[in-house]
């Protein structure tokens, strides 16, 4: 039951390293991250601050920076870094299989 | 002439207005550029703002020096006119891109160069943080944007006194001092979360203590010269931000969900861009706030031919700014048009990608 919330998002060569790639799955929206060292990790998909797509944003090291407004959160923990966020991203399991991306949406 | 009265505070209809109409919060247009030239457009560094902060810091130190080795002789007026235009002016470009945090890599500089600059363009740091972050949500929305510099009918007696910060920087000492005693105006409570209210009290105190502290060191030594140097500056001082600030958005369109229409690119000289860290290219930050400062001129490269033609210095913009005030005195509906090039896309063709929930 619990692994028909794991839903593929990518293949892992869609998203460069040290970035992030936009995932729509089902009316809600997601962020895919791949770190410098090659580790994936998924968020909500728009900033908490404001509805924007962190997808448009920046990753520098384990930072997400949201394009509007210039809030940073942890993409590892989805922890607001400082104003103008002051509310957690909610952050998902990631697993890579077969050369696909797949996040536990549930 | 009859023309809808336009109410320009936070917490009144035309902001609610401004809501149901879908103005708030909204998909605002961007120009195409590719992903990977855009992460190398938003990428950070050190070196250009460290470099331009120790230039900046050495011009305030021979400036404000040889104003100090000519005091009581009219040949220091010249030197604290520099001084003051370095002090405030200055300060005002470099608080806001370490506000947005991009000016420098490490996060901590932008974080001392944002306080710093806060005191001496005296903007108190954290309102106007929430302050420009909805600068930049709702840019010249009616009811929705707290940075509407010039709005309709201009008061005009308002913007001329600003030129020497005196209605703009006596509100904000107005504010300080009734932060320091622990309260925010409504409009404040609107747009400043709850959570960074303190912050707000606290550096308010500590402002009071350098200001009487000053205030009180002229006074022990019987001399401006501590003032001159130090709080007098950010009105003295003040005169070229306006200049520069005023291109941003005066005279244009309000209510438009396309920085193009509302913002302006002009070409400054490189004492100005120094000066003003690159805000010159205004369309260009506002459509694309990740982009350091640094990097503005070649953004502008990228995408030039989807946004209209940029201003060739301060005398083409204010020719256009200056009759459009003084007609929106009489006319409030005025405002310029810009034209997009013949290839550009329009903010109507723009499919907006659906936010999903």
């Amino acid at each position: 039951m619990a692994e028909k919330s794991w839903v593929e998002a990518c293949k892992t060569d869609d998203v460069e390293a040290e970035d992030v790639i936009r995932f729509d799955h089902s009316g809600r929206t997601f962020a895919v991250y791949r770190s410098e060292d090659d580790e994936y990790y998924a968020t909500d998909g728009l900033c908490t601050h404001e509805k924007v797509h962190l997808a448009d944003g920046l990753v520098m090291g384990n930072i997400i920076e949201c394009p509007k407004h210039n809030g940073r959160f942890d993409y590892r923990t989805g922890d607001a870094k400082g104003a103008p966020v002051c509310v957690n991203l909610r952050t998902y399991p990631v697993r890579v299989e077969d050369g696909a991306v797949l996040i536990d949406i549930g | 002439m009859s023309a809808v009265v336009r109410d320009y505070s936070l917490s009144g209809p035309q902001g609610r207005a401004a809501v149901e109409a879908g103005l708030a919060s909204a998909v605002w247009y961007s120009s195409p550029v590719a992903r990977k030239q855009m992460k190398e457009l938003m990428k950070r560094k050190d070196g250009p703002a460290i470099r331009d902060t120790l230039i900046w810091f050495a011009s305030l130190a021979v400036f404000g020096g040889l104003g100090i080795a000519l005091w009581g002789s009219w040949w220091a007026v010249p030197f604290f006119a520099v001084y003051g235009v370095l002090y405030c002016s200055a300060s005002d470009s470099r608080w806001h891109e370490c506000g947005h945090g991009t000016a420098f890599k490490t996060r901590w500089m932008n974080d001392v160069i944002y306080q710093m600059a806060s005191f001496m363009v005296l903007r108190e740091p954290t309102c106007w943080r929430w302050s420009h972050a909805r600068h930049h949500t709702d840019t010249i929305i009616v009811g929705r944007d707290p940075e509407i510099g010039v709005p309709r009918p201009p008061k005009m007696l308002s913007l001329l006194s600003n030129f020497l910060a005196i209605n703009s920087g006596l509100n904000e000492l107005r504010e300080v001092a009734i932060h320091t005693f622990g309260y925010l105006t409504p409009e404040e409570r609107g747009y400043i979360p709850e959570m960074e209210q303190p912050k707000v009290f606290r550096t308010a105190r500590i402002w009071a203590v350098i200001i009487l502290g000053v205030i009180a060191l002229s006074f022990v030594l019987h001399s401006w010269m501590p003032l001159v140097l130090v709080g007098l500056p950010s009105f003295y001082g003040a005169w070229l931000y306006l200049v520069f600030g005023l291109t941003q958005h005066a005279g244009l369109a309000e209510d438009v969900l396309d920085h193009r229409l509302n913002c302006r690119t002009v070409y400054m000289n490189p004492i100005f861009r120094f000066i003003y860290w690159n805000m010159n290219y205004h369309v260009e930050h506002h459509m694309f706030p990740m982009v350091p400062y640094h990097a503005l001129p070649r953004l502008h490269a990228a995408i030039k031919g989807d946004t209209p033609p940029p201003y060739h210095g301060l005398l083409e913009t204010y020719r256009e700014i200056i009759p459009a005030v003084l007609r929106q005195r009489h006319d409030p509906e005025y405002h310029v048009v810009r034209v997009l090039p013949a290839n550009a896309r329009s903010a109507e063709e723009l499919t907006a990608q659906p936010i999903a929930a």
